[in-house]
């Protein structure tokens, strides 16, 4: 049971929070424009990587905000949490 | 019987507060503070139960919770009865009744043990091989398998036990009082850390504190003396919290823990009444020291699961700490010094030790000396290659071990014993460590696993650290505390240290025998009755991963979780494979830790707490007439309003009637309802549905489709525009939150740019649906003022309006066909609306109406339900409702999906109608629809999603998705059922009113 660190409220149980999937995949401004694969590769392609990962999570029983969440995936260690719209950290 | 085996009055023991128990029926005597298993031994009891597979006699086997053998029934005669109790850690109370488990007709009669004749018969992997063929037999072979499998009888009455749950935060948790746990607690607590101090037993103190080994000693004075001295003066200490009977479960990440607290079951049964029996505890600790200690080994030897066969350890606990001789006769078996301890204590209380086998060559410790000193023979390089005694140990036999410790030479010496205390090294529970997602290394030279890198702000004390001697224990302690809470100095630095060294080391997991192997019991997991045989018949057939070789022989998964034998299993797989015990790895150890009843796990969510529902400010009224209720989402509905004596289908039939002829009222109350304000509101709204809303006027309503981004329909609903920049949204009841949920999280994270607030107001309003040509009458009853012609108040348009004072929402809008009012009322006077429309609708018959006939009108008019006529796999396009998919809209969520060669393709299910054949039949939702009933393989062109019999139409009707239904009017298809073929025709979704006149009635 992970304890996150809301940007907004700060520490608060696992519980609270939902994931929300792989982190900074922006919807495509024209998809009229994106042929099949294109389009597919938005809607249905992850990542599903085996070490850091930048993933979304929303703080659902809480603030209600969305942000991000940079995770190691074979240790379970949160490296960094930061608000979205906000660059993943380097390292 | 008296209680003949008690040696010595013991501090631990109150022997002035006599108590009887039961134990299979038959009264006997033990004392406050003795657990069953202590009691029964003071009454010289071993046989307790029969194994699992065999059916062989077991005793008493260890003085913990990694008790293998002495699971009982508590209340057994009682429907609330409680199996696979450990007899080891049930505290004897006045009034006790427990029971011999896995036996029939008793203990000492078991028929069931003929299996143990019948052995060669059960190899592992026996069930898997033999009940494979032939196929159609597994459910005569199962009856008879559960008939016999199992351990105890579970109750068969609702658990009238109150149990809790609490959160706990703390700086500091420790998890095991022994001398490590105490003194690390200690030191953090004085150091200002907020600490909390576990341990699964009732008194504090682990190993150390019934310690009699003169050579051990702490400033001076016995160890035990020592770290007595120091219990007592915890009380003073601040920040520290102790809790005894708290077993730790879980060990999870970011140090949340989960430990059972017991509070009641070692109370007498008038003192249990009304008390929180067991406390769940949901620890968040900053910093988590484990203190868990080890666990003593069994050695592997042939037969060595007869009564009687006790740890070492174990035996020294009863004698020094329950003052009670596990047998009159005792011999130990041991590959190290820890034996020489145990067998020193009995012998200085007047027991007898025969002997003391040794797979050793020589020891020099000191405690050798006066084991020769005492008289008890040692026989060094020897194992033991037999045992005899049914239903208790009678007598072992012994052969000098050869070189290579892989076989026996020599002459058979056969000794006659009532007790076998065995010592084959120790493990450190590190089955907590592991949990938490720490990783373990192999210490080839020790034979053990220890902790290797510990986890965030975790550490592992004392021997379950790989710490075994008190000098290394202490020292070790003092300087990982240092580090770990960031002192200077703890309290306990320099303290005169005196043990004794064990050097001398021997090693061998399955020890040899003058007989071959296959006819030998050496038992591995005695809980599950798998032996060192069955792991090598594992590997031969071509088993290599640990993982399964584990499940097929079984070993390690009893319900003491290979706490004894595991260690053993992979031994006997890295020797017999020629693979290091490091390469090969441990199995996962997974919580809990040791087992939890179902009661704490729920806590007080039982009942009507099980999952919270929610009920709408009309609920009273509903109940007060009679009405049924259904689940949606988390709603109680109302379903129907039987008059009496009606059946259910009688109800619908008769409220749809007359929700059409008259005047009809439903609860909607549930619907979603989101308020959306914002100067993008508009442009919000465009994106989200299909359909365009930039030119919906103030005061109009407009229905709309929401889509995934995948073009699947997600859900729909009518919005209103209350101002220029202010709307509400309703949603599907069921999907309320995951709409609220998924617009914020495009608000947020996609479109930030647009300045749109949300909501949720579902909760805040109530809302009465008013239905039928006779709601106009009905409303203008209630509001004489409010102009409800066309003109002013057309279908689809909104007004707001004062009723008694109170300011209400109507919108005129229709799921039924019929013209129709929704009247919403700030949800404290939902109740006082809703009566005063069923006052106002009296003179027309007004007809509360519930889900089911709501569904069946909508269905008559060919609307669909998300989530029922579709199933995440419906575009708008194959719902037949291309109208609302604007085409001008340059986006929206969905759109481009819509385009995907897998969207447009031909032949995609399709929403169309059924009619059938005899329209007296109604067809099963969920029935598969056929075009030809004699193809072979059929072709499953779709199923049916609703299915009514229409009272207005006085016939049965259907919605179903159908490959290519598009193109199937008036085609027909076949219903295949279990008895019979149902003919149907394709029609139109719209069974009533098809060019909507009724809406403005």
């Amino acid at each position: 049971m992970f304890l996150i660190n809301c940007p907004y409220c700060g520490e608060r149980d696992q519980q609270e929070f939902k994931a929300g999937g792989e982190a900074h995949i922006e919807r495509p401004k024209q998809p009229t424009e994106l042929s099949d694969d294109e389009w597919a590769e938005y809607l249905f392609m992850r990542k599903n990587i085996k070490g850091v990962q930048f993933e979304r999570w929303n703080h659902a029983h809480g603030c209600r905000k969305w942000f991000n969440m940079a995770r190691d995936t074979s240790n379970d260690e949160i490296k960094a949490i930061y608000k979205m719209g906000e660059k993943p950290p380097t390292q | 019987m008296t209680q003949n085996l008690r040696v010595k009055s013991s501090e631990f023991i109150d022997e002035t507060n006599r108590i009887s128990f039961k134990f299979d029926g038959k009264t006997y005597y033990g004392f406050k503070g003795d657990t069953l298993a202590s009691a029964l031994i003071a009454n010289n009891i071993h046989l307790v139960g029969r194994s699992f597979k065999y059916h062989r006699p077991r005793g008493i086997m260890t003085s913990g919770s990694e008790e293998p053998n002495a699971i009982v029934q508590v209340n057994p005669n009682s429907n609330i009865t409680e199996p696979n109790a450990r007899a080891t850690e049930i505290e004897i109370y006045e009034g006790l009744e427990a029971s011999s488990q896995n036996c029939w007709p008793s203990v000492n009669f078991d028929i069931g043990g003929i299996n143990n004749f019948l052995a060669p018969l059960f190899p592992a992997g026996f069930y898997y091989k033999t009940f494979m063929w032939p196929k159609s037999f597994w459910e005569k072979y199962e009856f008879f398998i559960r008939h016999s499998a199992g351990l105890g009888k579970s109750p068969n009455k609702r658990d009238p036990d109150i149990y809790d749950h609490r959160n706990i935060h703390c700086d500091v948790l420790v998890v095991g009082a022994g001398i490590s746990g105490i003194l690390a607690a200690r030191n953090a607590a004085k150091n200002n850390f907020k600490t909390l101090l576990l341990d699964e037993k009732n008194e504090l103190g682990g190993s150390t504190i019934f310690e009699a080994n003169e050579d051990n000693k702490i400033n001076n004075n016995l160890a035990s003396e020592w770290l007595k001295k120091e219990i007592n003066e915890l009380e003073n200490i601040k920040n520290l919290e102790i809790k005894t009977r708290t077993s730790v479960a879980a060990y999870h990440q970011y140090n949340y823990l989960l430990a059972r607290e017991n509070l009641t079951d070692h109370l007498n049964k008038k003192d249990k009444k009304n008390k929180i029996r067991q406390r769940l505890l949901k620890i968040r600790a900053k910093k988590v020291i484990l203190a868990t200690g080890a666990l003593e080994r069994p050695l592997i030897f042939n037969n060595n699961d007869r009564p009687g066969i006790m740890l070492s350890s174990a035996i020294k606990k009863y004698s020094n700490f329950y003052g009670v001789a596990c047998g009159t006769k005792n011999i130990f078996f041991t590959n190290n010094d820890s034996a020489y301890e145990s067998a020193l204590s009995l012998h200085n209380k007047g027991i007898k030790v025969e002997a003391i086998i040794d797979i050793r060559e020589n020891s020099d410790a000191k405690i050798i000396k006066k084991i020769t000193d005492a008289g008890i023979k040692i026989y060094w390089s020897h194992t033991i290659v037999d045992t005899r005694g049914y239903k208790r140990i009678r007598s072992i036999s012994i052969m000098r071990l050869s070189n290579d410790g892989t076989s026996v030479t020599g002459s058979k010496i056969s000794i006659s014993c009532n007790c076998l205390g065995i010592a084959g090294g120790w493990t450190p529970a590190v089955h907590l460590y592991t949990q938490s997602g720490s990783k373990l290394t192999f210490d080839e030279e020790r034979k053990i696993f220890i902790p290797k890198t510990d986890a965030k702000e975790q550490i592992s004390v004392g021997s379950c650290g790989g710490d075994f001697e008190l000098d290394e224990i202490i020292t070790n302690l003092n300087y990982k505390l240092k580090n770990f809470l960031n002192i200077d100095k703890t309290d306990f630095e320099g303290i005169a240290l005196e043990n004794d060294h064990e050097t001398s080391k021997r090693n061998i997991w399955l020890l040899p025998s003058d007989q071959t192997i296959g006819k030998t019991k050496p038992f591995v997991d005695y809980q599950n009755d798998a032996t060192a045989k069955d792991i090598k018949l594992a590997l031969r057939e071509g088993f290599r991963s640990i993982e399964h070789v584990k499940r097929y022989t079984t070993t390690g998964m009893g319900t003491d979780q290979g706490k004894l034998g595991n260690m053993h299993a992979l031994g006997i797989i890295a020797d017999t494979a020629g693979i290091k015990m490091g390469e090969l790895g441990t199995t996962t150890f997974r919580p809990p830790y040791t087992p939890l009843t179902f009661g704490t796990i729920v806590g007080r969510n039982v009942g009507e707490f099980f999952d919270t529902f929610r009920r709408t400010p009309m609920n009273d009224w509903h109940i007060k007439n009679k009405a049924e209720f259904e689940n949606v989402g988390q709603w109680k509905r109302s379903w129907y309003y039987p008059k009496e004596g009606e059946t259910m289908h009688q109800a619908v039939q008769r409220e749809s009637k007359a929700a059409r002829q008259s005047a009809g009222i439903l609860d909607a109350s549930t619907l979603g309802k989101i308020d959306i304000q914002g100067s993008d509101a508009s442009e919000f709204l465009n994106r989200v549905y299909t359909n365009a809303w930039s030119k919906l006027a103030i005061g109009k309503c407009r229905y709309g489709l929401m889509l995934n981004e995948d073009g699947m329909v997600y859900d729909d609903g009518v919005t209103t525009r209350l101002g220029e920049n202010h709307y509400i949204m309703t949603t599907t009841t069921g999907g309320a939150a995951n709409v609220l949920g998924k617009l914020e999280d495009y608000l947020q994270t996609e479109w930030p740019e647009l300045d749109v607030y949300l909501t949720s107001v579902t909760d805040h309003f109530a809302t009465a649906s008013l239905c039928g040509p006779n709601s106009k009458k009905i409303l203008n009853k209630i509001i004489p003022d409010l102009d409800l012609s066309d003109d002013n108040f057309p279908h689809m348009s909104f007004k707001e309006v004062l009723i008694d004072k109170i300011n209400c929402r109507i919108m005129r809008i229709s799921f039924t066909g019929e013209l129709s009012y929704e009247i919403n009322a700030p949800a404290s006077y939902g109740e006082a609306i809703w009566q005063k429309c069923i006052e106002a609708g009296k003179e027309f018959n007004i007809t509360p109406y519930g889900t089911e006939t709501m569904h069946l009108l909508r269905a008559e008019k060919g609307f669909i339900i998300v989530g029922q006529d579709t199933d995440g796999t419906m575009t708008p396009i194959d719902l037949q409702m291309d109208w609302i998919v604007s085409k001008k809209k340059y986006d929206f969520i969905g759109k481009r999906s819509l385009y995907r060669s897998d969207t447009m393709k031909e032949n995609r299910k399709q929403l169309v109608g059924l009619l059938t054949e005899d329209p007296n039949i109604v067809l099963e939702e969920g029935a598969q629809i056929v075009s030809e009933l004699n193809q072979k393989p059929v072709e499953m062109l779709g199923h049916v999603t609703s299915s009514y019999f229409s009272p207005n139409l006085n016939k049965s009707i259907a919605l179903a998705v159908v490959k290519d239904g598009k193109n199937m009017k008036g085609k027909k298809l076949f219903i295949p059922m279990e008895n019979k073929n149902i003919s149907v025709t394709v029609s139109n979704t719209v069974f009533y009113d098809e060019k909507n006149e009724r809406l403005n009635a």
